[in-house]
This record gives structure tokens, C-alpha cells and sequence, in this order.
């Protein structure tokens, strides 16, 4: 007996240690991971590359920078010097985060933004919803609730802004070919890998500079945020060695002028309608009802209005507007046919048959309310693989405004698809289904998840082919967490990803014309 | 009456164990001032239901048409054994079922944490009809699945690897007793199956960090050989966390607070002494982002001796 009492002490003893030695760790970001940016190519003939609505950089006025002898430049130089004889460890800490790239930064920074504001209005005590309004965006609900279509046009307003800025900077920098201030100067040091690029004006601003002026418009509430990550990395620059400030005015002062382009056309591109209004969201059911099929209703207590409805009337950016009708799929199986009722039994078993490997797909993919949304899913999968590749700030942004616009005319086209179709999910259908992650509040066909995530996978296979079949596997994994998880049916899927993929092939198109090439 | 007497000696009942049902996280075992004989064993099932339709999302207290009350079965396998004199320990291992009453989300189940904790009686002073007993003990807890706890408000549990430890004082007068008790509970970080997700910033890991809690936990009533009848109050405190956001879903590192006040009542039957029937009522009276839960528990519990000793120990609810 006394043996056993000792093998029980001995086990519990272990179980302490195991339960107390596997106890905290600061969570590693692998963002915080990403080396300083340190293009194997600088892609010296971005400013012939072709532009999102640019049509002419010398419209843009960039003042001829002060001479290297200036005072002014001096100044500038000493400024730099005199951050660089003390710098704290918190001053080193944002030279090494921004050092990872402009572009790169802007975007998890937009991520952040998307998912904080994903978040769908708390009801009245009437049972009704309010919404947000951008005219007063500090009100509940805060402008704006930055759901799936709303974050996929966010996406890509701010990567082609950053985009066409980044273009027309080479102009400016071929233009006037300055110098970078460790070169001019060999008693200022560059605490980032030195680049053979003309530093006036400067690309780190002209992309904060483009992507403040959008993301403010985007995102109102967030204006100071937004303003305090710009000015930290016009500081990054001057302490890194890297610009002096005059480039970095210039460069912020360029990248606005080409983001009031973008902004103009956020303003008239029709997603402020794209909420509708009840006789719009009545007119759904009825025209629905009079085509024989059983029409969408919210599942939600109480009932929530149809997340944007006119969506599909916003304007794209690779394609007109004639063409969403075009690539619109054919009608989903009739609500009444055998083959949807078969098709509503397979989520059904799905929900029944829920095993831990398909709940870690669905939840993987979710990407729900409070998330980046399934866009930025893709957003964050392409940055890991950009990374590797080392491009140039340009290429950077390139690459990223192809997924984004590919990103929101998949939203456009989908939407449009959603609405003309009205169709119900399965879940409505059959209340024995049970979903593994919350039930999206729009019609069922076909699978945004599977629009984003091929449009996304076909243009980013385009862009690194060595990748093989890796993002084209990712999207089926995407399309199928949605099956899995009982929110749609397998033709929701099948077809969501083949008109993702048409839409992707959009941006193929575009970025097989555009003049950067491929880049590898 | 000499029967009667020899007939306690020999039993004693313990094992009203309050381990896990998500909420109510502490072991109640871990928190009274009972122990039980060196070389005894324990076993027991504990059958707990608890529910909320209120909660709090932050410190907003509402309701949600999505969720309408969402309800948590549990069974929990316990079993005490008296390792030494003032040596006791105690293992558990709960399996848990979660559902909504509306809206569309699939319940959850399947075993959750497994866990082990050791009571050590430090010092007893007794004075007249007074007695003063102090208590440590340490708990570790590890899942048993591979659960998701990224699935709020239906998750079984955290998913994470816990250490708490607790000092407990207890106090008896007569027939009277108070038992107050602190801890400690260190909680490891935990992965969930996305790799990026928003607290207050957003964080690209699949790895979350939980915040470690402290709960201290108040017991008050009478106590007789046989019966032992009891008020409890409970504060568990994170100490860290975030908010839920309104309308947002629950994440497990949110700030997770909890007011609880309940009744305990343990009883066990002087013709069979071995056997220990328990009952309990825990009511949430106040919180953050947590349910307003109110859980009703139900155990029995078995106690023999694994060897025939010729001096049984004489030992009850109130000789201790």
C-alpha cells in the first residue's frame, strides 16, 4: 500500500509540473518575423507600368527637391544625424516593424481596421436595426460595419490608391533623380538594407500618403489612428537613414493628390445605396415569389435586413458593369426540385456527422463577424508568400491591388448573383440543420467564401506559379468549410468557385498587360 | 449507540465535488475544509445542469435571440483518495454537453479537462469549542480532447492547461462553521484552429494568450456528522482580458468576471454510511462577459476503505 501511495505522489507530482511548465508565453505575430525589405529587382520601369486611374503623372504637381547643398537639405541631413546619436530601444522597434515594407504594414493595418469594425448593429428596442451612417460615423452603429463586400472594396481602393501612387512616384523619382541621404552623406548610417532607387520623392510616403487620404474616408472614426502610424513612419525613414524629410513631404503631399482620384470614385461608385430600403428588400421576396421559388429570409432574432442588397451595382474596377450581368452563373436548382432537396439532405448530414477535422476547417475559414473577412483572409495568405519574394515596394503594391480588385468585383459579382437569385439557405430550409460557425445574413447562392477564395487563388497562382496547386487547394479548403459547416450546399460551392475563378481571370488578364511582367 | 459510534468511525463521506461545468471553474473539493482518511477511496458522479439566456457583453447585460438560453449538461467522474494522514487527493474528469436553445449554432460535447488536486492539512488549533484548520492545495488541470475552445459561448472549456493553488482557512464553533479560501490559477496559453484573429489589436498567431484568474470563495453554516449544510460565495476575477465588443462574438482570453452566490447541501445516510448524496444551487449574481448562470448539482459518492484496518480512524464532517 505504501508503494502505491508513492507511484500516486510521483504521478501527481508530474501532472503539476506538466500542467505548470507548459504555462504562458508572449504570443510571437509571425508579422513581427517579416526581415526588412530588400528587393532582389527594384523594378525601375514601374513608372511605364499600366495604372489603375492615372492616366497622366504630370498632372500631379512635385516640386523640384532643394539642392544637396541647400540649407534646407542640411537641416534635413542634421535632423536625421540627430536622431541617430541616441536611438531608444522603442525608436529601434519601429525602424525594424516598418522596415518590412510600406505596403505590407498598410495592409495589416487595414486587416485591423476591417476586423474591429466587422461587427453587425445591435438591434432597437423595437426589434429593428439601425445603421451606420457615414455622415455621422461616431453615432451607433459606427461607420461602418465593415462586412465582406464592404472590407473587399476597402481592400482594394487602398491597394490600387497605393498603386497608381507608387507609379507615378517613379516618374518623379526618374525625374529628378536624387540620391538617398546615406549615399549623399557618409556620416549618416542606413539602419535598413540599402536601395539604388531615387529617394525623392519618398515611396514610403507617397504609399501612407495614398492610403491615409483612402482609409480616412474608409474608416472616419479611425482619422487619428491612421495619422499616428503615418507620422511614426516618416519618423522610421529619417531614423533609419533612409529619407530625409523634404522627400518624405513630397512623397505624402504626391500620394494624397493620386488618392483623391480614388477617393472621388469611392464617393460615386454606388456602394453608399447598397444598403437599399425596405421596398427594395420587399420587392426581393415578391419577384422571388412570383418566379415559384422559396425566397430568402434573415435568420436571424429579430429578422435583419439583407446585408447590402445593391451591391452588385457597384462599379468594378476590372470589368463594366454589363459584364457582372455576363458572368452571373445560371439559376441554383429550383427550390421546389428533387435535386435541392438532395442537396439540402447532404448539409443536413454534414451537421449531423460534424467531425473535429471539418469543425478546424470551418473554423479556420470562418473568418465571421470580428474577422478580417475572407478577403483578408486572402490578403494575409498572399502578404506571407510576398514576403518571401522579395519585391519591391511597387511589386508590392501591384500584386496587392490584382488581389483586391479581383476581391471586390468577386463581391460585385456574387452580391449580384445573391440578390437575383434571393435564394434561401439550407438552414431555412430545413431548421434541423445546426451550423458550425454563425449563419451569414444574405441569400444562399452561391458561396461568397468560394468567390473570394477563387478569384483570390487564380490570380495569385498567376503571380507565383512555382506555388503549383497550393492557393488553388487553399480555395477548395475554403469552398468546403462551407459545406462542412452547414451554411451552404455543395452547388452554392462548386458554382461560387467557378465564377471566382472567371473573375480572377480578370486580373490574370490585367496583370498579363499591365508591363511589370511576372517579376520572378 | 456503541454501534452507532463504531459505524462512524468508519465512514465518512467527502467527494462533493464541484470540478469544472465551464463556469464554475474551482474544484469544490479544493475549497472546504473536509478531508478524508489515509488509505480511503472516493468515488463519486456529479450530474450538474447549468443556463443563461442573460449575459453580459462587457458589463452590458443582454439577451440574444441567436442564442436564447444556452444550457451546459454535465457528468463528472470524481474520485478522493487519502493519500496520508492530512494528505487527500482528488481527480476528476467531466464530460460535457452544450447547446442554444435558438438560433442556427450546433452544441458541443465530449470529455473536457482532466484534473487532479492535492489537499494538504497544514496546522489545526483547536481552543475549547473553537478550531482553526488551514488548508493548501494545488490543482492542475489538462484537456483530455482536442475540443475547440474558439466555438464561444458553446465551447466545453478554455482548452488550456491550469495550475491553481489555494490557500483555504476554515473555522468551527459548535456546530458552526465560516471556510474562506484564496487562489491562484495560472492558465496556458492556448491554440486555436485560425491563424489570426482581433482582441483589441489584431494578433497574427494561432496561438492565444489567456489571462490568469484569481477566485476567492467564502462558505458559511452548519456542519454536523452527518450533514453538512452550507451558503456559498464566489468571485472569480481575470486578471487581464478584453471586453466582448458589442454585438461581437466571445473569445476565450476576454476579461472573464464572476459574482456567484449558492446553497450546498451534503448529506449522507446513518444505516450506510459509505454512500454521500449532494446537492447544490450556484447563482450568477453578477459578471462580465459571461452568462448569467444559474447551476443546479446533483452527486453521489461511494467511500471504503482499500485496506481492512483493525483501528478505523474516527472521522466525520465534524471531527474535521
Amino acid at each position: 500500500m505504501k508503494n502505491y501511495s508513492t507511484y500516486i505522489r510521483l504521478f501527481a507530482l508530474s501532472f503539476f509540473v506538466l500542467c505548470f511548465a507548459t504555462c504562458k508565453k508572449d504570443i510571437v505575430d509571425r508579422s513581427a518575423k517579416y526581415p526588412a525589405l530588400n528587393p532582389a529587382n527594384e523594378d525601375l520601369n514601374a513608372d511605364t507600368w499600366k495604372t489603375v486611374l492615372v492616366t497622366d503623372p504630370t498632372v500631379f504637381t512635385v516640386n523640384a527637391p532643394d539642392a544637396t547643398n541647400s540649407p534646407a537639405y542640411v537641416a534635413d541631413l542634421n535632423e536625421i544625424k540627430g536622431y541617430q546619436r541616441n536611438l531608444s530601444t522603442s525608436q529601434l522597434a519601429i525602424i525594424k516593424y516598418w522596415s518590412a515594407g510600406a505596403v505590407l504594414r498598410w495592409n495589416e493595418i487595414l486587416r485591423e481596421l476591417v476586423a474591429k469594425h466587422n461587427l453587425p448593429p445591435y438591434q432597437n428596442p423595437d426589434g429593428s436595426y439601425p445603421a451606420p451612417s457615414s455622415a455621422n460615423p461616431f453615432a451607433y452603429p459606427q461607420f461602418p460595419f465593415s462586412n465582406p463586400p464592404y472590407a473587399a472594396r476597402a481592400y482594394a481602393y487602398v491597394s490600387a490608391a497605393q498603386y497608381d501612387a507608387l507609379v507615378t512616384a517613379y516618374h518623379f523619382k526618374k525625374l529628378y533623380n536624387r540620391s538617398a541621404p546615406y549615399v549623399i552623406d557618409a556620416n549618416v548610417q542606413a539602419l535598413i538594407p540599402k536601395s539604388s532607387l531615387p529617394s525623392y520623392p519618398s515611396e514610403d510616403a507617397v504609399v501612407s500618403g495614398a492610403s491615409v487620404e483612402v482609409m480616412k474616408l474608409l474608416f472616419p472614426t479611425e482619422i487619428a489612428f491612421i495619422e499616428q502610424k503615418a507620422a511614426e513612419e516618416k519618423l522610421y525613414r529619417i531614423m533609419a537613414g533612409a529619407n530625409v524629410r523634404g522627400e518624405l513631404d513630397a512623397g505624402e503631399s504626391l500620394g494624397k493628390q493620386v488618392a483623391d482620384l480614388f477617393t472621388a470614385r469611392a464617393r460615386t461608385d454606388k456602394a453608399g445605396a447598397a444598403i437599399g430600403n425596405q421596398a427594395y428588400w420587399t420587392q426581393l421576396q415578391t419577384q422571388t415569389a412570383a418566379k415559384g421559388e422559396q425566397y430568402w429570409i434573415s435568420l436571424e432574432s429579430p429578422k435583419r435586413p439583407p446585408m447590402l442588397p445593391l451591391f452588385g451595382k457597384v462599379k468594378p474596377f476590372l470589368f463594366d458593369t454589363a459584364t457582372v450581368a455576363a458572368i452571373r452563373p445560371g439559376p441554383p436548382y429550383s427550390t421546389n426540385s428533387p435535386e435541392f432537396k438532395q442537396a439540402v439532405d447532404e448539409v443536413l448530414y454534414f451537421s449531423q456527422h460534424a467531425t473535429r477535422e471539418n469543425l478546424q476547417q470551418v473554423e479556420f475559414w470562418a473568418d465571421g463577424v470580428g474577422t478580417f473577412t475572407p478577403p483578408g483572409h486572402w490578403n494575409a495568405i498572399a502578404a506571407d508568400e510576398f514576403v518571401k519574394q522579395n519585391y519591391s515596394e511597387v511589386r508590392w503594391a501591384r500584386n496587392l491591388a490584382l488581389l483586391n480588385m479581383a476581391e471586390m468585383d468577386a463581391a460585385i459579382v456574387c452580391w449580384d448573383t445573391k440578390y437575383f437569385y434571393f435564394n434561401p439557405r439550407p438552414t431555412q430550409v430545413n431548421p434541423q440543420i445546426k451550423t458550425l460557425t454563425g449563419i451569414p445574413n444574405f441569400p444562399s447562392y452561391s458561396s461568397g467564401h468560394s468567390n473570394f477564395s477563387a478569384a483570390a487563388a487564380t490570380i495569385l497562382t498567376y503571380l507565383l506559379p512555382d506555388r503549383g496547386t497550393k492557393f488553388t487547394d487553399l480555395a477548395n479548403q475554403a469552398a468546403m468549410s462551407r459545406l462542412y459547416g452547414a451554411i451552404h450546399t455543395r452547388q452554392d460551392v462548386e458554382v461560387g468557385l467557378t465564377t471566382g475563378a472567371a473573375v480572377g481571370q480578370y486580373a490574370v488578364l490585367r496583370a498579363q498587360n499591365d508591363g511589370a511582367g511576372t517579376g520572378n | 449507540m456503541i454501534s452507532f459510534y463504531k459505524a462512524t468511525k468508519k465512514c465518512i463521506l467527502i467527494c462533493a465535488c464541484l470540478i469544472g461545468s465551464s463556469q464554475f471553474a474551482s474544484a469544490q473539493m479544493e475549497n472546504d475544509g473536509i478531508m478524508i482518511p489515509q488509505n480511503y477511496l472516493c468515488p463519486g458522479l456529479m450530474y450538474s445542469h447549468s443556463s443563461w439566456t442573460n449575459y453580459w457583453e462587457g458589463t452590458f447585460k443582454r439577451n440574444n435571440g441567436n442564442l436564447g438560453t444556452v444550457s451546459s449538461n454535465e457528468y463528472n467522474l470524481m474520485v478522493t483518495y487519502g493519500l496520508a494522514k492530512n494528505l487527500i487527493a482528488t481527480a476528476g474528469l467531466p464530460y460535457i454537453k452544450t447547446n442554444a436553445s435558438a438560433g442556427t449554432l450546433e452544441g458541443q460535447k465530449g470529455l473536457q479537462d482532466i484534473s487532479l488536486n492535492i489537499k494538504w492539512k497544514a496546522l489545526q488549533i483547536i481552543t475549547g469549542k473553537s478550531k482553526f484548520s488551514f488548508f493548501a492545495s494545488v490543482t492542475g488541470s489538462t484537456p483530455i480532447s482536442n475540443y475547440s475552445a474558439d466555438y464561444e459561448p458553446l465551447a466545453l472549456g478554455s482548452h488550456s492547461r491550469n495550475f491553481t493553488a489555494r490557500a483555504v482557512v476554515d473555522y468551527v464553533f459548535g456546530k458552526y462553521f465560516f471556510t474562506g479560501s484564496g487562489a491562484y490559477t495560472n492558465r496556458s496559453d492556448i491554440t486555436i484552429d485560425r491563424n489570426s484573429y482581433f482582441t483589441t489589436v489584431l494578433i497574427n498567431s494561432n496561438q492565444v494568450m489567456l489571462p490568469n484568474m484569481s477566485n476567492y470563495n467564502f462558505r458559511t453554516g452548519y456542519r454536523s456528522k452527518y450533514f453538512i449544510a452550507e451558503a456559498i460565495a464566489d468571485i472569480s476575477t481575470s486578471l487581464g482580458g478584453f471586453d466582448i465588443t458589442k454585438n461581437n462574438m466571445p473569445f476565450p482570453s476576454n476579461r472573464m468576471n464572476m459574482t456567484s452566490v449558492g446553497a450546498n447541501l451534503r448529506y449522507r445516510f446513518k444505516s450506510f454510511y459509505n454512500l454521500e448524496l449532494t446537492a447544490s444551487d450556484q447563482y450568477v449574481t453578477s459578471g462580465r462577459n459571461m452568462g448569467q448562470s444559474n447551476m443546479i448539482m446533483g452527486g453521489v459518492s461511494y467511500i471504503f476503505s482499500l485496506k481492512s484496518d483493525k483501528k478505523t480512524p474516527q472521522i466525520n464532517y465534524y471531527k474535521n
